[in-house]
């Protein structure tokens, strides 16, 4: 057998091990292995996966993941205040919390909009290969639900998770969700979130991933905007040893997109950030700001996709990438990529590349500062500046102190 | 004995000399004013004091309050009492003020043995200290000279020796770039630090500033030397002659602002 097909047969085998499904999800599962296997895990010769090989996932034979219980509140201590859903081993842990009015939650029990706007992967027909529990969340037209929605997803065993998520935003309506990855072990986690936010929708998604620093972690968030929508995403990626996130947005007229990302790495870790914004039509606006901490023999890889489609006049879109490098044997490959079709809009982007400032160094050491303690500080601060745009306030406290520990440990060694 | 002593001091950046043997002594509670045109060294001797690590002394000695400061590390001078009221006070995103102010003066204050300030003490103290420079306490949360003006980095640099309380101040240029009104707030600020126990250098290319600041002795400095030495009337002479007057060309800014 060529490595190809010992790889499919491999998951040929885990497919067909699963429990049994209704049909419309046993229809989706069929349809996306064959894609799956028609696709097969890409190379890098795939220019999307230029920089990230994704080898060491597809010469794994993954297992299914048993039932367990795990604690939540050490996972993720900010989903505490929230409506929370905790997925432990892709599986829904107790009942679902009293939800407020406006806002239905739980799992999915049929179809509706699932797999209708996520762009097709080898990675995300394999998610729905394998559908198993969705967590769905609906806000009613013109609801607006202020307290955060938290999706916890904990890995402990290893084995090959397929987290599925479907949030679906009626017009005005108002939304917050934390989505956190965490756990123990060497697991795969391929996950795929869906977001559909209608007419003049808000919608605030923040993910944490904080994976087990032996596990590969794999997601594709892709959110469809409509007009004058306004979506904002923070990605903070902590962990895992090879991670890959596709960030995607479309957006319709008026609409606003923010895509923010910061991740920080050390060790032999790899993290790879795609992101596309799709301008479909005129009066778009888009921000992203990725920033990235590079220590140890790290790599990162940004890659900002801009479309500005024929159609989408005075669209308004700025991207930024900045690295800050703090080993020699760290790499950090990053490109924007814009594709402008209109001819009356504002497009900018610019990466960059950098170490500590060493007038700033010098400034705190002048004051008494110790040259370590003032790195730390001066690291912490380059990742503050995402951190700080973080609304759920739990949430930025928790990371604040995170970081802050992270980068005095850092600054002793 | 001297606060601080300067013999012979030769350094230099990348391959090019810039001090060529400055000797200088300073006792505790003297104000010396360090006057001389652009590219006469003024600067590189500030930053030098403060251990400025692109500059490479290649000869002579700094001995302070009995120490060879050569030897101490710029932490280890802050901590010995020696502040530099830097010209181009460096921004600091995502640094509040305060937080900053706070480990620095935590540092300073272990240094000396002491114990370190609770945020309810720090704050009083700061408090206090703001009304003596004028500043506006919300310049406390805001990040490190983010954002400020140019006054407003300047009087941010005099209220951050006001709170570590110094025994030698290197002020660089701290006049440069204020109107009359913020240069006035900042003489007064570094006038109500001034005392027995400290000592400063303020080092500026013109007069201006030391009609506010009025130092014991001025020092001319031109192309790495000091070549003349004089009361405060010296710079009076200056004022009305220019550098010129002495014999000295004063060029064109063309030492970049390292």
């Amino acid at each position: 057998m060529t490595a190809v097909s010992e790889q499919i047969g491999n998951w040929l085998d885990l497919f067909t091990a699963q429990p049994p499904a209704e049909a419309w999800r046993k229809e989706l599962r069929d349809g996306a292995l064959e894609r799956f296997c028609a696709l097969g895990f890409p190379t890098t010769r795939d220019e999307e996966w230029r920089f990230t090989s994704v080898a060491p996932i597809a010469r794994t034979k993954w297992a299914a993941a048993p039932e367990a219980t795990a604690d939540a509140d050490a996972q993720a201590p900010w989903s505490t205040g929230g409506i929370r859903l905790v997925f432990v081993n892709g599986r829904l842990a107790g009942p679902v919390p009293s939800l407020p009015k406006g806002l239905e939650a739980g799992l999915l029990a049929e179809r509706a909009e699932l797999n209708r706007i996520v762009p097709e992967t080898a990675f995300t027909a394999l998610n729905t290969a394998f559908l198993d529990q969705v967590a769905w969340l609906k806000v009613a037209r013109g609801a607006i639900v202020e307290t955060p929605i938290h999706l916890v997803y904990i890995t402990t065993a290893d084995a090959y998770v397929a987290p599925r998520v479907l949030i679906q935003a009626g017009a005005d309506a108002h939304i917050t969700i934390v989505e956190t990855f965490a756990g123990s072990g060497a697991y795969f986690t391929n996950a795929v979130t869906e977001i559909v936010a209608g007419q003049g929708a808000v919608v605030d998604h923040y993910k944490v991933q904080r994976e087990s620093l032996d596990a590969y972690h794999v997601a594709a968030l892709e959110a469809r905007l409509g007009q004058s929508a306004n979506f904002r995403t923070h990605s903070i990626s902590l962990g895992g040893k090879l991670v890959r996130n596709d960030v995607g947005a479309v957006l319709s007229e008026g609409a606003e997109a923010t895509l923010n990302g910061l991740y920080i790495v050390n060790g032999s870790q790899h993290v790879d950030n795609h992101t596309t914004i799709d301008h479909a039509k005129p009066h778009g606006t888009s921000h992203e700001l990725y920033k990235g901490i590079l220590d140890g023999e790290s790599n990162a890889v940004f890659n900002g996709k801009i479309i500005v489609r024929q159609d989408a006049q005075k669209t308004d879109s700025k991207q930024t990438n900045k690295n800050l490098v703090l080993s020699d044997n760290s790499v950090v490959n990053t490109k924007p990529e814009l594709q402008i079709w209109a001819d009356d809009v504002r497009c900018t982007h610019g990466a960059t590349i950098g170490q500590l400032d060493a007038e700033a160094l010098f400034y705190l050491q002048s004051r008494g500062i110790g040259r370590r303690e003032a790195r730390s500080l001066l690291t912490y601060a380059f990742a503050e500046d995402i951190v700080d745009r973080i609304k759920v306030e739990s949430l930025r406290d928790s990371l604040e102190k995170v970081l802050f520990e992270k980068f005095h440990e850092h600054a002793d060694q | 004995m001297a606060l601080l002593e300067i013999k012979n001091l030769h350094a230099t950046v990348g391959d090019r000399e810039i001090l060529k043997g400055i000797d200088l002594t300073i006792d505790a509670g003297e104000v010396h004013a360090i006057m001389g045109p652009n590219g006469s060294g003024k600067s590189t001797l500030a930053q030098v004091l403060a251990g400025r690590d692109i500059y490479h002394v290649t000869e002579g000695e700094i001995i302070y309050d009995g120490r060879n400061l050569l030897d101490l590390s710029p932490e280890d001078r802050a901590r010995a009492g020696i502040f530099l009221a830097f010209q181009y006070p460096v921004e600091i995103p995502g640094v509040s003020n305060m937080y900053f102010l706070k480990a620095a003066l935590n540092t300073v204050r272990k240094a000396h043995g002491l114990e370190e300030l609770d945020a309810m003490d720090f704050l009083s103290l700061v408090k206090e200290k703001l009304k003596i420079m004028d500043v506006d306490q919300t310049l406390l949360n805001r990040p490190v000279n983010t954002g400020f003006s140019g006054g407003e980095k300047k009087r941010n640099e005099i209220f951050q020796m006001a709170v570590l309380e110094p025994k030698l101040a290197v002020l660089d240029e701290t006049d440069s770039g204020l109107d009359i009104d913020a240069l006035r707030i900042v003489a007064a600020g570094v006038n109500a630090l001034r005392g027995p126990e400290r000592s400063m250098i303020v080092v500026t290319h013109y007069q201006r500033l030391l009609n506010y600041i009025v130092p014991d002795f001025v020092h001319v400095l031109s192309e790495g030397r000091i070549v003349k030495s004089g009361g405060k009337e010296l710079a009076f002479v200056l004022e009305e002659k220019g550098y010129a007057g002495l014999g000295i060309e004063d060029a064109e800014e063309e030492v970049a602002r390292v």
